[in-house]
């Protein structure tokens, strides 16, 4: 008798035996997954470009007098220690504004808020905020900061500046791994008796820690190297000494290659390239920092 | 000589000696518009295992909700009706969280916190000031062994309670209920992610419990219901259908027969 299809497909022999369909699925699955692969490949590419661009050219600059000395000579010679330093007190500063005020938003909008028009309105901000461009952010600081409250152009107004840049992805960040620890702990806790804030110290804050402490280092990784912000509020073109406090402008890593890039004449080829590779350098410590806390954390897993 | 013309039976002579520990008329629970329980009215007497049988959604679990006042984080659960607890109404209280504290309730499955087995236990103790490390030791040893897991635990206090076996955590779950003190504990459905023979270990430990507490048993076994409850209420869509001493309703001795078809698993 003869068989359908169907049935000698599905007919314990299939198993032993290959098809022309099977060899086409298999064909097209292999295409695809070498497609992909290429594809991923091809993101790596810039990145090895880049960074081998920067060593091979200013590789030779880098030095610890490089790293500890002052710009001389026009900018055309010497080190960058102002600048990296000028991006040290920046970063820290700005950290230490958004951090605090952004867990604090995040910890209300995830365990006091309750869903109504009026937080979602504020997410919507927080969407929005996080969508303003660099140079928008940069003018309204010079605004608000420099001019309106009177820090002038200083580390403070610069470092307000990218908080408030920064602010929302703190806020979303935290957010995140505040609504990753499970909903039943808290359940548990307040059915003890416990209050939301003791709930959120003993049991939600230590397990969302990780998380939002990720969250912090990228931010800080995103921040180090924002030049039009700064720009306008807080850091020079060049200065001759180092800031001495809050209200003095500094220089910044981020502009300094700005500036040794396009503004100086006679900089010597691998100077720009140097900067870069310092800014850069930061950056990857940085994010190596964030990925190692966040695997050693993972290795910790509590649920 | 008077002469007394109501013959009590034997159980409610058992029951009117008890005390009444907690009361509820005309509950009614809804969530964002939608009912999930209405017109429940019942007592449950002082130191009686309270058995709430019936199928999903029959509002068992809105019912416990209400009693430790949960819907306050709950904007969309809507409580409606008169709920007493030692004869006072809950909705005057001025502190709910000591009414909550009061109350231990075990869940479905079981919640060990990402704590140590340790701080699991000490930390109703904790929230309620005690931090003297000796009272700590004392109630964390206490409370575990009357959750029969004190003897599996005891060499690893520091380890994670999230990370114990599904049995285990809900002992450890009863024991952090337990460091409560409560005056009445509910259980909420505890055996469906627990194995045969540490279901039947908690079962006789609630037996023993009994004596000191209220215990309220929300359960989907029917036989669980059989073997534990004093009395039984059997819930269904939001009602109560039925209240009665256990071993009558299992005798068949059942007002509403949709009753006796869910206690005999006809029901469809």
């Amino acid at each position: 008798m003869h068989k359908t299809t169907l049935e000698k497909a599905n007919s314990a022999e299939s198993m032993f035996s290959v098809s022309a369909l099977n060899v086409k699925n298999k064909k097209t699955q292999k295409l695809y997954s070498v497609l992909f692969l290429m594809m991923t490949l091809l993101l790596i590419l810039p990145v090895l470009v880049i960074l081998g661009t920067l060593i091979v050219k200013g590789g030779s600059m880098i030095s610890i007098d490089f790293l500890f000395t002052d710009p001389v000579n026009g900018m055309t010679e010497g080190g960058v220690f102002p600048a990296l330093l000028g991006t040290v007190w920046l970063v820290s500063l700005a950290l230490l504004v958004s951090v605090p005020l952004g867990i604090a938003a995040a910890i209300y909008l995830s365990e006091y808020a309750s869903d109504n028009w009026f937080t979602r309105i504020i997410n919507l901000a927080i969407i929005n905020l996080a969508g303003v461009p660099s140079i928008v952010h940069a003018l309204f600081g010079l605004g608000a900061f420099v001019m309106f409250f009177g820090f002038g152009t200083s580390i403070l107004a610069a470092s307000l500046t990218l908080a408030i840049m920064t602010l929302p992805v703190v806020i979303v960040s935290t957010r995140e791994s505040l609504q990753a620890v499970p909903h039943a702990f808290r359940e548990a806790c307040w059915n003890m008796g416990a209050t939301r804030w003791q709930t959120i110290r003993r049991v939600v804050l230590p397990n969302a820690v990780s998380g939002i402490l990720t969250g912090v280092i990228l931010e800080v990784s995103r921040t180090t190297g924002e030049t039009a912000p700064i720009m306008f509020t807080g850091a020079a073109f060049f200065l001759p000494f180092l800031p001495q406090g809050i209200f003095d402008q500094t220089m910044a890593l981020s502009l300094h290659l700005f500036v040794v890039s396009t503004q100086v004449p006679n900089v010597p080829e691998a100077l720009p390239y140097a900067v870069a590779l310092v800014l850069i350098g930061m950056v990857l410590l940085m994010n190596s920092v964030s990925i190692a806390l966040r695997m050693y954390l993972r290795g910790q897993k509590k649920w | 000589m008077v002469e007394k013309t109501v013959v009590d039976t034997e159980f409610d002579r058992v029951v009117k000696a008890q005390k009444c520990k907690i009361e509820v008329n005309d509950l009614t629970i809804s969530y964002a518009g939608k009912a999930a329980l209405s017109d429940v009215s019942l007592k449950i007497y002082e130191n009686e295992i309270f058995g709430i049988i019936g199928p999903a959604n029959a509002g068992k679990t809105s019912f416990l909700k209400s009693l430790n006042l949960m819907n306050t984080f709950d904007a969309n659960m809507k409580v409606e009706g008169d709920i007493r607890f030692n004869n006072r109404d809950i909705h005057q209280l001025r502190n709910v969280y000591a009414l909550r504290s009061r109350i231990g309730v075990v869940f479905p499955l079981p919640v060990g916190l990402p704590l140590t087995i340790y701080e699991n236990v000490a930390l109703s103790p904790r929230l309620r000031g005690i931090k003297d490390k000796t009272s700590l030791d004392q109630i964390v040893e206490r409370c575990l062994q009357r959750a029969a897991l004190w003897d599996e635990v005891k060499d690893r206090l520091n380890s994670l309670g999230s990370l114990l076996s599904g049995g285990q955590q809900q002992r450890l779950t009863i024991a952090r209920a337990l460091s409560q003190e409560p005056e009445v504990l509910m259980l909420d459905e505890f055996s469906i992610a627990v194995d045969p023979v540490t279901t039947m270990r908690i079962e006789d430990v609630l037996k023993e419990l009994k004596h000191e507490m209220t215990i309220i048993l929300v359960t989907n076994l029917v036989q669980q219901a059989h073997r534990l409850a004093d009395r039984t209420a059997f819930f269904l869509d939001g009602k109560c259908i039925e209240i009665g001493d256990t071993e009558a309703l299992f005798n068949g001795e059942v007002k509403d027969p949709l009753t006796l078809d869910y206690i005999e698993g006809r029901f469809g």
